[in-house]
């Protein structure tokens, strides 16, 4: 039983990593900031989630467990307010989205 | 009477995070918790999601899915050759049924964990929700997806 649980940790710890590479990947490879923070918020959430998950059957104890659930729940509450002012900032500064962008039904104007 | 519970929820979850149920340990956490809730006394509205256990839960479970299916999405799309072309996004303004800022900040945070979509601000007459998309072929389906997904399933919690 114990193994198993090893496994399912090992797994989501794995699986968890493989989300966070390619986050980094999407970092770069997509064209603006706009596009970045889609990669880097939903697959960099979903890492933490799965890591700490792996840490939560790993150490099969109630106070860590309820720790990770917390953890990850902070994660999902912090995660899309941060990318949320960083997509807000960069168009109130003027930073246009990338022109294969269409259509654009924003105005900087309607959110000042 | 809810100012109670908070305090008893916070005391609990005080001595849950630092890991020790003594005595001593939770009258701290209660004490932390009574002074945090009256920094925001102010801001404490009715908890309604605490009647609608049921329905509460469905939104959270449609939340883990999605995000998984985002998570995976995204991932597929980043690490595909062809990412240039499979890439079409556009910022939607999507109109809102919600109003109040509960339900405003929890849809556009749901949102922006959901596939290919990402909340960048809401209209100052709280109307209009701008959302940016990774790839849009229609526009006007995936104002319908939200509404009937997401948005329906909050009112429902919210009513």
């Amino acid at each position: 039983m114990v193994d198993v649980l090893q496994y399912v940790a090992g797994i989501a710890m794995l699986l968890g990593g493989g989300f966070a590479l390619t986050a980094a990947i999407g970092l770069i490879r997509l064209p603006d900031l706009y596009t970045r923070m889609h990669a880097a918020s939903k697959a960099g959430a979903m890492a933490t989630g799965l890591m700490f998950l792996s840490i939560a059957v790993v150490a099969f104890d109630g106070s860590v467990i309820l720790r990770a659930a917390i953890g990850f729940v902070f994660v999902l509450l912090t995660t899309p307010v941060s990318a949320h002012l960083l997509a807000r900032a960069s168009f109130l500064t003027g930073y246009r989205p990338a022109d294969i962008t269409k259509p654009i039904e924003l105005d900087a104007k309607d959110i000042e | 009477m809810i100012f109670v519970l908070a305090a008893l929820v916070l005391a609990l979850m005080w001595a849950a995070v630092t890991g020790a149920f003594t005595f001593g340990n939770l009258v701290l956490g209660g004490a932390v918790g009574v002074i945090a809730l009256l920094l925001m006394r102010e801001r404490i509205v009715r908890p309604t999601l605490f009647v609608k256990f049921g329905k509460a839960f469905s939104l959270a479970g449609l939340f883990l899915f999605e995000l998984s299916r985002s998570a995976v999405t995204v991932a597929l799309l980043v690490l595909s050759p062809d990412l240039s072309k499979r890439l079409k996004p556009a910022i939607i303004a999507f109109p809102l049924r919600v109003r109040t800022d509960a339900e405003i900040t929890l849809l556009a945070n749901l949102i922006t964990l959901t596939p290919g979509t990402l909340s960048v601000d809401v209209s100052n007459d709280r109307r209009v929700l701008y959302v940016h998309a990774l790839s849009v072929p229609d526009r006007d389906k995936l104002i319908a997806d939200i509404a009937g997904g997401f948005e329906a399933k909050i009112m429902e919690v919210f009513e």
